[in-house]
């Protein structure tokens, strides 16, 4: 006998234009259990979980709330209604102090006027359950990631959130960080809240999960009670049985191409030392705030490394800028397509064609020719390549990205996370341009936090914690339990949280 | 509770770090205030008429103007947008205020021109002024205009709307008539209360008031939040369009109490009043250190700003420097003070 959900969706479908992102999607979320919400980048989850939450609406189906059919037009009347979600991009206000965070949109207030005390004394309880000792007045931002995802959960509880969607909560936090989570997680589950919990480490989710439900391509693909299954079963699912990880081919590494020696950039970064040679894919695995991004900007030009030296081919970097880096064959894929990447406003080929340097003047003949080359060559799909960038999906976008940046022939290509918010098919592609490139002789690194595609598509696999490099792996010998286990900020000696 | 927090976890401990927290702040007020001692000193130093108590009522009196204003533009750019209607709005208020007292409203039906109370005039004026500040909330919130186009287009209507009123003419007397129980005007701008100018009280009474409305209300919070980063704002509950309304229509209250204590200073409503003061209300926002992108900032630094931009004007003017350097000198401070506030971030001081 399982308890009547208190948030269900039932049939819920979401239209977007182009895609259909939902397709009449049934989920239920029991009073007291935790259901975790599965599925590969695109199958639909955020949406899923958007809609829950009152951000977004469904285009068919509905909801209900105690079994009763509800509409939330915004997340505050969600929020209103018990349902709270804790996001995956921190939302606190870096600048405010921890516990004008806690109550931001729910503040108490004695006539109109803010009661400190109690907010700060509400705060320093609820910190005391989540067994984090912060003092209330600390400014959010200067807190680790790790206690800023409690601080997101605080919220929740203070607002005595019946239903609580939790989007990938583990994914910036340390292995001792995660058992304080999961201890809270025990604690509102014994209080009747209905928790949602969306990841992408499958291996936490059968510890936590009372049932699990796996989403292919906007579709609800299987539902399970956990004690009832097994990893592979649910790998199996997501993936549609189709074995992601394809026959890597031992590739001779060809000549040196790129060198970092003791590369360190504040906290960020320290003392990292590696080398790239001609065809290689080297993968950067590590949690969120590991420092690959900050590596990869570095060696790009976009931040300037406090010590250490970059050589390329030979040649010493130190003190170029980014345009004499991309000159010299460096090229970044930058991490957020959306923020650092793509013009909205420019079509398709004056994307491709950004980094590119011309002579005098633009021809506009030989620039339409460029782009319909690239186009077709990366299977770009749009009608015209004149259209806006903006009416390309994810996947396509990144080619697009790809292509600017293979325009300006780079001998080190820099992926950071190259499918982001990238469906399965436009992966698979982008996958085999990657290597393609190494084949001709390229270096490729590219970042992820997903194991999976480190799995698949790195010859050798450097593992990144607290700003270190903490493992080096051979493709043949990496397992996914030692990549995780370098990648605990225990393995960089000592964590970033607590220091 | 927290102090035997404290001893588990040693970081927890220490006073809030980095820069946003209490020393941080003080720090940062501080350089605004350093700059208005040095500018006193100095100017007291160089010109001895500075500090006498005639020479400081003026300078405070010309201070109210901008930093009333200023007060409004505060909350408008705490939450990520920018007014620059403030001026027209300020024209516009004075041109109502000016037609109420001198010409009443003519109901040509009835044959009749209505008077009304002095105080009644001054309601409706400071309405007429959240009206159009209401317009700009609307623009911004409800159909997604960039502030600067928002309120660039309401500085024209304004301004047209404050011509129109007069044909382009000025209303010369606001004295009011005693038969018409209209008079008393002049208290906004001309008179005292214990000693002290009214305007220089009305000063204190936004100062004071918004610094309380900003960091110790709800409302001051959402007003934060929105500037610092709208997206976290809306997921967080806080009604965001309805924190962006709120500011411009009390930006264009503050603005139309500027109006009236102009017209009511001259005795007379000119409707080109008020022109280039949203750069003037501008430049004291940002000197006081508040950031232009939002979110970071407050009322007390702008007061604090507006007192150096009023104290380097008077005090170049006892000295003798010609105009045209002051206005230079003018530029050359804000560019400085930004600067300073760029540094400030970048290495966290």
């Amino acid at each position: 006998m399982s308890p009547s959900p208190v948030l269900a969706a039932r049939g819920v479908s979401k239209q977007f234009p182009g895609t259909l992102a939902l397709d009449r999607v049934d989920f239920p979320a029991p009073a007291g259990q935790v259901t975790a919400l599965v599925g590969e980048n695109g199958a639909g989850k955020s949406t899923l979980m958007q809609i829950l939450a009152g951000i977004d609406q469904p285009t068919g189906g509905r909801l209900e709330l105690d079994g009763r059919p509800v509409e939330f037009a915004s997340s505050r009347e969600a929020a209103a209604r018990g349902v709270a979600m804790i996001h995956q991009e921190l939302s606190l206000l870096p600048e405010m102090s921890v516990a004008d965070n806690i109550f931001l949109g729910h503040e108490l207030s004695r006539r109109g006027v803010l009661d400190r005390a109690a907010e700060e004394r509400r705060t320093t309880e609820l910190l005391d359950r989540l067994e984090q000792a912060i003092h209330p007045r600390t400014p959010a931002g200067s807190l680790p990631l790790g206690q800023q995802q409690a601080i997101e959960i605080a919220r929740a509880m203070a607002r005595d959130a019946r239903v609580l969607i939790m989007d990938e909560p583990t994914s910036a936090l340390s292995a001792a960080e995660v058992d304080v989570l999961f201890r809270v997680i025990r604690d509102l589950k014994s209080r009747g809240v209905a928790i949602v919990y969306i990841t992408h480490h499958l291996e936490e989710l059968l510890d936590i999960s009372d049932s699990v439900t796996v989403l292919r391509d906007g579709r609800v693909v299987a539902e399970a009670a956990c004690e009832s299954v097994r990893l592979d079963w649910i790998v199996e699912k997501m993936t549609g049985g189709i074995a992601a990880s394809e026959a890597k081919t031992p590739r001779a590494v060809g000549a040196p191409v790129f060198s970092a020696r003791n590369l360190s950039l504040g906290r960020d970064v320290r003392n990292v030392s590696f080398e790239v040679g001609a065809g290689e894919i080297v993968g950067f695995y590590g949690l969120l705030g590991a420092g690959r991004t900050p590596l990869f900007e570095a060696i790009a030009g976009l931040r300037v490394e406090d010590s250490g030296e970059l050589r390329l081919g030979g040649r010493d970097l130190g003190g170029l800028s980014i345009a004499a880096r991309l000159r010299a064959g460096i090229a970044l894929v930058p991490e957020s397509r959306q923020r650092d990447a793509i013009v909205p406003a420019l079509s398709v080929r004056e994307n491709i064609l950004l980094a590119s340097r011309g002579g005098m003047y633009v021809s506009a003949a030989k620039e339409r020719a460029k782009a319909a080359e690239l186009v077709m060559k990366l299977r770009i799909r749009t009608a015209d390549a004149e259209n806006p960038i903006t009416s390309l999906s994810g996947g396509n976008q990144q080619k697009v990205v790809l292509a600017r940046y293979l325009l300006t022939s780079p001998k080190l290509f820099l992926l950071d996370e190259p499918t982001c918010g990238v469906d399965i098919g436009a992966r698979a592609e982008i996958y085999e341009i990657i290597r393609r490139l190494a084949a001709e002789g390229m270096a490729v690194l590219f970042a992820s936090c997903d194991l999976q595609e480190i799995m698949t598509l790195a010859t050798r696999i450097l593992v990144m914690a607290s700003g270190r490099i903490t493992g080096v792996f051979t493709a043949s010998e990496a397992s996914e339990e030692a990549l995780v286990a370098a990648s605990s900020p225990l393995a960089a000696g000592g964590s970033r949280g607590q220091r | 509770m927290a102090n035997a927090e404290a001893t588990r976890n040693p970081v927890a401990a220490v006073a809030p770090r980095g820069f946003g927290g209490k020393a941080g702040a003080l720090l940062f007020r501080g350089r605004a205030l350093v700059a208005l001692f040095a500018l006193l000193i100095t100017f007291s130093i160089l010109s001895p008429a500075f500090l006498s108590a005639a020479n400081l009522t003026i300078l405070l009196k010309h201070v109210a103007i901008n930093a009333i204003m200023a007060v409004g533009m505060t909350f408008v750019i705490l939450s990520g947008g920018i007014d620059l209607s403030v001026g027209s709005i300020a024209g516009l208020s004075g041109m109502i205020a000016g037609l109420l007292i001198d010409q009443g409203i003519v109901l040509r039906s009835f044959g009749v021109v209505v008077y009304f109370d002095v105080w009644l005039v001054i309601l409706l004026a400071a309405l007429a002024g959240a009206a159009v500040g209401a317009v700009n909330g609307l623009l911004v919130s409800r159909l997604s205009v960039a502030p600067f186009i928002a309120t660039l287009g309401t500085m024209y209507a304004a301004r047209g709307a404050a011509l129109l009123i007069s044909g382009g003419a000025t209303f010369p007397n606001l004295a009011g008539r005693p038969e018409l129980h209209n008079t008393g005007f002049a208290i906004l701008g001309s008179e005292t209360l214990l000693h002290i100018p009214v305007p220089i009280w009305l000063m204190l009474f936004f100062g004071v008031g918004g610094a309380f409305l900003a960091a110790r209300t709800p409302f001051g919070r959402h007003v934060y939040a929105v500037g610092g980063n709208e997206r976290a704002a809306l997921l967080s509950g806080i009604r965001v369009k309805r924190v962006q309304l709120l500011v411009y229509i009390l930006s264009g209250c503050c603005s139309a109490i500027v109006g009236m204590i102009i017209a009511s200073q001259l005795g007379a409503s000119h409707p080109a009043t008020g022109e280039s003061f949203e750069l003037n209300a501008i430049a004291a926002v940002v000197l006081g250190g508040t950031s232009l992108m939002g979110g970071r900032g407050g009322i007390g630094g702008t007061i604090i700003g507006a007192l150096v931009i009023g104290a380097l004007a008077d005090g170049l003017v006892l000295m003798g420097v010609s105009e045209f350097w002051q206005i230079v000198i003018k530029g050359v401070v804000i560019v400085v003070a930004v600067v300073l506030d760029q540094m400030q971030r970048r290495f966290r001081w």
